[in-house]
């Protein structure tokens, strides 16, 4: 299978301290691929680097096998396209013309949207189920419905790779399930690589053929679900116990949070149970 | 159902619609302009006038076409350049209330012009060129200031250009207290924007260093739209943030200076006008650009008539009438966008 994204020993940081620490892999075309990891392990900005947002210290970045700083800007969104985490909610630009704009990579400085970019932007609308919506102003959707147009927006753009930062984040439980079977829909229907961040262990352990947990900017570990998501790299990661059995749905492992009472009351019940024998 | 029924109708037809219904207000503004004076003309004579359909009386044609075609032909362009100006930094810097001398244009080319009207230079070049050597220099520094910090935020830009304007209307102060003699009148009217000083060769002069500013604005339109997204979508649809940004701040205060160091400052054109068309035609850069050069052109024609005819002797500065007409006109805007 080719390469899709290849970084090497990438290294950033705004201050001092690095935010992302000598990180190297490789995703795969058509892979669905999840970075996982805590609050400000450096997730966010080793996407921002992987789709070109920022340029990384040290390191390289390699898309289809060409280095990132080879391609030009417009070259560079016609392979990759980003769905930011914060994106602005009070643009003030209808669902049809948001959807639209994914196609300016592809257009000249002069040139006005010919009729088959209206059509793939139909087809973008109608992929994530927006299209009821088109005439509608992004700032008047909910937020399920702005990701889903955002979504529809990096369709449009006919990426190789999309890249999403927490795209369920904000969601309802309906919603996220949602977005994920789109993005799932469209690796296999389009074999479009997916590199995403979460922060739901489980939803990502669900989708993704291989998660990458991050802590402090360094790789913790890398591999299938059942490789990442075990007792012990999780504690070492989240600083927290966590209860990992099997998912009842998808043999998958499935993470529970663990309350510190219910802990403690059972370190009490052991103890007792240790000082009786 | 056709394909493409649920997309806005197609974007070049909307350019066009938009762009004969501006021209043609834009026309019959200008024509009143001309037609509308102190001087007691019907407007049949001038209307014949213009079309040539009979021969001119001579004292009638030198009054049409030396005073106040050029007369009007300035404040077409002033409106345009200022209302574009407006719409630029309003997409620049995401600030609604944001307009063409936030950055500091207006305070450092009044302090260049006022030095040049205390040393005595003429209206112009002398006072021009100080007034356009002011506001670049100021424009100069503010990004000197806002670019030491990291990244270029527009918060940063839009501080700096406060900070400078304030530090300029001290120095105005200054210069205006230290000033006793009939040149105090000269600086007030150009504080206050006026139009008075028009001829025929500095309106053409204007119009030349304007219409390549257009030009290329227009061309910047779509990444315009784009970067209305948010800095870091607009750099994934491939639009380079940094050189648009840099490129739409040059363009647009060059273009600005120009006016000012003509026409003075002149208030709420750059806000109330890209506002009210926002409001009419929606966000589209692509159609709202030269809706803004000819909607512009026709609020100022307009505002610079009534400066003209409403006193009963004379004229006041147009800068009175732009403020009055535009401050409650925008808190309109500002209360019906609200709902």
């Amino acid at each position: 299978m080719k390469t899709a994204l290849a970084i090497k020993d990438l290294t950033h940081g705004y201050g001092r301290q690095p935010v992302v620490n000598g990180v190297t892999f490789s995703i795969s075309e058509g892979e669905f691929f999840i970075i996982i990891g805590p609050n400000g392990s450096g997730k966010t900005t080793l996407v921002r680097a992987i789709s070109g947002a920022i340029k990384p210290q040290t390191g390289q970045v390699q898309i289809l096998g060409r280095p990132l700083q080879t391609f030009s800007r417009k070259g560079l969104a016609r392979n990759i396209a980003l769905v930011p985490q914060a994106a602005p909610a009070d643009v003030p630009f209808t669902v049809a013309d948001v959807v639209l704009m994914g196609r300016s990579p592809h257009l000249n400085l002069l040139a006005i949207e010919k009729q088959e970019d209206l059509e793939l932007a139909e087809r973008a609308m109608a992929f994530t189920h927006v299209r009821h919506l088109a005439q509608r102003r992004l700032d008047q959707l909910s937020a399920g419905e702005r990701q889903r147009v955002l979504i529809a927006r990096a369709i449009c753009q006919q990426p190789r790779i999309m890249v999403l930062d927490e795209p369920t984040a904000p969601l309802d439980l309906a919603h996220q399930v949602h977005i994920m079977d789109l993005l799932e829909r469209l690796r296999t229907e389009e074999n479009i690589t997916i590199v995403m961040v979460s922060h739901d262990l489980n939803l990502a352990a669900m989708y993704a053929d291989r998660l990458l947990l991050l802590k402090d900017g360094i790789l913790i570990s890398l591999g299938q679900p059942s490789e990442v998501l075990t007792f012990e790299t999780l504690e070492r990661a989240y600083g927290c116990v966590l209860l990992v059995d099997e998912n009842p749905v998808k043999k998958v492992p499935r993470v529970t949070l663990v309350p510190n009472s219910i802990l403690s009351a059972r370190f009490r019940e052991a103890e007792a149970g240790c000082s009786e024998k | 159902m056709p394909a493409t029924t649920s997309l806005a109708q197609p974007v070049l037809r909307r350019i066009l619609t938009v762009s004969l219904l501006m021209g043609s207000l834009l026309i019959l503004s200008a024509f009143l302009g001309v037609s509308i004076g102190s001087t007691d003309h019907s407007l049949s004579r001038v209307l014949a006038l213009l079309f040539s359909l009979t021969d001119a009386d001579p004292t009638l044609s030198s009054i049409v076409w030396r005073i106040r075609l050029p007369r009007v032909l300035l404040a077409a362009l002033v409106g345009s350049t200022l209302s574009l100006g407006g719409l630029v930094f309003q997409a620049l810097l995401r600030n609604p209330l944001a307009e063409p001398y936030i950055l500091g244009v207006s305070g450092g080319s009044a302090v260049g012009a006022i030095a040049g009207i205390l040393l005595g230079l003429s209206p112009f070049p002398g006072v021009a060129f100080l007034a356009f050597a002011g506001s670049m220099a100021t424009l100069f520094l503010v990004l000197v200031i806002a670019s030491a910090r990291a990244a270029m935020k527009k918060d940063t830009l839009i501080l700096a250009g406060v900070m400078v304007n304030a530090f300029c209307s001290s120095v105005i102060m200054f210069l205006i207290s230290l000033t006793q003699d009939s040149r105090l009148h000269n600086i007030l009217f150009w504080l206050m924007g006026d139009l008075s000083m028009s001829d025929t060769n500095r309106t053409l002069f204007l119009l030349i260093a304007l219409l390549p500013c257009f030009a290329s604005l227009f061309l910047l339109a779509r990444p315009m739209n784009v970067l209305l997204m948010g800095e870091e979508m607009a750099a994934n649809m491939g639009v380079n943030v940094r050189v648009m940004s840099v490129a739409l701040l040059l363009v647009t205060s060059f273009m600005v200076s120009a006016v000012v160091c003509q026409a003075g400052l002149l208030g709420f054109v750059g806000l109330v006008v890209p506002h009210l068309l926002r409001l009419l035609l929606g966000p589209d850069h692509r159609v709202l650009i030269p809706a803004c050069i000819l909607g512009g052109a026709s609020y100022l024609v307009l505002c610079d008539l009534l400066a003209r005819s409403l006193p009963a002797q004379g004229e006041m500065p147009v800068g009175v009438i732009t403020a009055m007409l535009g401050a409650p006109l925008f808190i309109i805007l500002l209360q019906r966008s609200r709902r």
